[in-house]
């Protein structure tokens, strides 16, 4: 399955679930909810940190790893 | 006469709470510390109406009570219990309009808490140009509670959140009893059987956060952990579950209440000023290019415009100490309260300009919201070596002044990486060691020589030791990535907030409580210190200061004026106590290749390093003009022989040696005060004393028998 690293820019996914407990509290409770639309739409110099605009409200920034614990679906 | 009411101001980062913050209280603020907690406490004082102030507490900005930082622990330490001192008698929470759902879902957990709670929407023009219009009084219907519009920033809409919170202190908060998802039926009783009636969801709270609560002891947090267990209580399962179950009945209420009008046209998307900004701020060369600039012209300000308002602090400290030298009669007394006192204070004010200059800059980036664009592009860099994005601004202040660089940490919130980086900042070379790499460079670097026939000589001696602070500034934050233990698990989740222009009041207040903050809290400890060792530099035991004079005159009946009297001075500091250590420790600095006189300026130096040349100027009783002093301390250092080989003393080892020395010494009291102050704990400073000389004397030490 797809996670929120594997997307390029302007890619847009939609939210299906989280690998890791604490990270996903902390994501929930940013507004990254599971159905939520995602949008990458920056990559820092060597692609990492990532930034994603989420459900098209806020930019939300994290690293690479941190990225690679929200699973998605391609839309 | 009733107790003022309190009111905690809560929301989320970004949302406008200290904004609206500002325009409550203007000038009527004031800085204190939660106890026991590294935070700055912010209270102010508003005036509901005529002769009813409340008084405004600001707490740190947050997206949950749920904490996930040891500073967001503050939080419900303070709501959750309603013991604490600053417990609130009500909450305002700020929500940003823009951002609805996100900032309703705190809001909802705030009010669940059983505290009385206003809903204040900020930023409702940003939300309006993006499409969004707010039925604020449906809103405030389907929330049961006040809602008031405001525009946080201008200030507007004030005296209907005024209505709002005296209608709000009025009535009796009916108590909501339900929570957001039900639990085993008797779990909330044994809780409350065991520590008391309260609040529902307050309890589970308890429950779920003991640990991070200090108002339980040991055994009490066993109970709950017992509780937890018999009931087979997830507080993880349950927080996330929470949090999706509240964003549903959110989306329901603002559905409702919010109309979106970019669907019902079916326009696009608006494009803002802050996609077009980022497009240039993040991109992967403009972006470095442009951060560079700005440094740039920051360091300009720091080591060029701030030099006119220290000088003439430094002028107006001398003129009122020579003033005062002539008014005052030549006694100890005297020279206590002008070497003394007033020089220390002097020594504190001095740092005032760069330290406004830096805040400047600093509240300026934070303000319109770039300072998040160069956490963003700086973090994979700077997580190599233990530190993170965040850990930029401090080390790149650290240039001018240690000082306010170890209070600009406070971003940080990650506690192990914000430690880590108080702790190197101060081996960035900052401004008081420029006169001491001046002098010691002058001496042992050949002036009209050339690198590879286009760079001066002595200006890549002086850079090399700019990028061998950094360097070593990243190896110690290595080192200590490897040694300390996280209590914490450090993550990098933030928001990019969009631009936004600064607000100037917010940016001159900045400015005042960093000034404020540094003068009277570093200030009484450099002083302190500044008073012990003028005592040591000036008494001595037994009567051979008294006879020191008489001595010199004996010695050298030639002698006269300023020369004389600098004699006079130099063999009075070599019998002062200060003296006495100079020859005691000289044995522990021998194998660096320094002698007593060294011993003493480094001595001398230790509350500030750059008192360096004035203690070696002293020392080697040199007189002159004043404008030439430092080729007079150049050319006596130059012309000191070593009595031991009978050749000069400042060779290249000894010059390099005490480089090297003042370069990773830890040498500022202010430094360490400051230290102590943001870590509130001695251990801190200890240890970053004590790591700083131990890598200053080994350094200095290996330097010297490489090249003698």
């Amino acid at each position: 399955m797809a996670n929120l690293a594997d997307l390029k820019i302007g890619e847009k996914g939609e939210i299906v679930g989280f690998t890791d407990e604490l990270l996903s509290l902390k994501l929930l409770e940013m507004g990254c909810l599971p159905g939520t639309e995602v949008v990458l739409t920056h990559l820092a110099p060597f692609g990492d940190p990532i930034a994603i605009r989420v459900s098209g409200s806020y930019t939300l920034s994290m690293r690479r790893e941190e990225a690679e614990t929200m699973l998605i679906k391609r839309t | 006469m009733a107790k003022t009411p309190k009111i905690a101001l809560i929301g989320n980062p970004n949302a406008g709470k200290s904004s609206l913050f500002n325009s409550l209280t203007g000038l009527n603020q004031k800085t204190g510390n939660f106890p026991g907690v590294t935070m700055e406490k912010l209270t102010g004082i508003w005036e509901l109406e005529p002769k009813r102030p409340v008084e405004i507490l600001d707490l740190p900005g947050i997206y949950s009570i749920y904490p996930k930082s040891i500073d967001e622990e503050l939080v419900i330490n303070i709501l959750g219990d309603p013991e604490h001192p600053d417990f609130p008698d009500m909450a305002i929470v700020v929500a940003d309009a823009s951002n609805l759902k996100r900032n309703l879902l705190l809001f909802s957990q705030v009010r669940d808490l059983g505290i009385p709670t206003v809903l204040a929407l900020n930023m409702i023009d940003v939300a309006e140009n993006e499409g969004y219009v707010i039925n604020s009084i449906k809103l405030a219907r389907e929330l049961n509670v006040e809602v008031a519009e405001v525009n946080a920033k201008k200030g507007i809409g004030l005296n209907g959140l005024k209505l709002a919170v005296v209608k709000t202190l009025a009535n009796r908060y009916a108590s909501n009893d339900a929570l957001p998802l039900p639990v085993a039926e008797d779990l909330i009783q044994e809780v409350q059987a065991k520590f008391g009636d309260g609040e529902t969801y307050r309890s589970l709270l308890w429950l779920m956060e003991h640990d991070r609560m200090k108002m339980f002891s040991t055994q009490q947090r066993e109970t709950f952990d017992a509780i937890q267990i018999k009931y087979h209580f997830s507080s993880k399962k349950y927080q996330s579950e929470e949090t999706v179950k509240r964003y549903e009945q959110i989306t329901e209420v603002v559905d409702r209440c919010v109309i979106n009008l970019n669907r019902q046209w079916d326009a696009a998307p608006v494009r803002t000023w802050t996609d077009r900004l980022d497009k240039f701020f993040l991109h992967p060369v403009g972006g470095y290019v442009f951060f560079l600039a700005i440094l740039f012209v920051m360091f300009q300000a720091i080591f060029t415009w701030a030099t006119y308002p220290m000088d003439a602090i430094d002028g107006g400290v001398a003129m009122l100490n020579d003033w005062l030298k002539g008014v005052l009669p030549d006694s100890a007394l005297t020279a206590l309260l002008t070497d003394g006192l007033i020089a220390g204070i002097g020594g504190v004010l001095i740092f005032i300009p760069q330290i406004a200059f830096l805040f400047l800059f600093i509240s300026l980036l934070e303000e319109t919201g770039y300072m998040s664009r160069v956490m963003f592009i700086m973090d994979k860099l700077m997580r190599r070596f233990g530190l993170n994005g965040k850990s930029v601004v401090p080390l790149i202040s650290g240039v001018a002044c240690a000082v306010p660089a170890i209070m600009s940490t406070r971003s940080i919130g990650s506690w192990k990486d914000r430690l880590i980086t108080i702790l190197v900042t101060p081996l960035m070379s900052c401004s008081a060691r420029l006169p001491i790499y001046t002098v010691l460079i002058a001496l042992v670097v050949p002036e009209n020589k050339a690198l590879f026939g286009l760079f001066n000589l002595q200006g890549v001696a002086l850079f090399g030791l700019y990028l061998l602070g950094f360097f070593m500034a990243l190896v110690s934050a290595w080192v200590m990535k490897v040694i300390l233990k996280a209590k914490e698990k450090s993550y990098f989740i933030m928001e990019l907030p969009t631009y936004k222009g600064p607000r100037f009041k917010h940016v001159a207040m900045t400015i005042f409580n960093s000034v404020n903050a540094f003068v009277f809290e570093a200030g009484k400890i450099i002083v302190a210190i500044s008073i012990v060792l003028w005592v040591l530099a000036s008494y001595g035991p037994g009567d051979k200061i008294a006879q020191s004079e008489a001595r010199v005159r004996q010695d050298n009946p030639t002698l006269q004026g300023v020369k004389l009297q600098n004699k006079i001075s130099a063999e009075k500091l070599e019998n002062s106590y200060a003296g006495l250590f100079g020859h005691f420790v000289e044995p522990v600095i021998r194998p660096l290749g320094y002698d007593w006189k060294i011993g003493i300026a480094l001595i001398t130096s230790f509350a500030a390093r750059e008192v360096f040349v004035g203690t070696m100027s002293t020392i080697y009783s040199m007189g002159g003009e004043v404008d030439d002093e430092n080729a007079t301390i150049k050319n006596r250092m130059r012309a000191e022989i070593n009595p031991l080989t009978g050749k000069p003393m400042y060779d290249a080892a000894l010059g390099f040696s005490l480089l090297i020395f003042y370069a990773f010494a830890m040498q500022c009291m202010s430094t360490l005060a400051t230290t102590y102050r943001e870590t509130k704990s001695w251990k801190y400073p200890l240890i970053q004393f004590g790591y700083m000389t131990a890598l200053a004397y080994l350094s200095a030490f290996a330097v010297y028998q490489l090249l003698s």
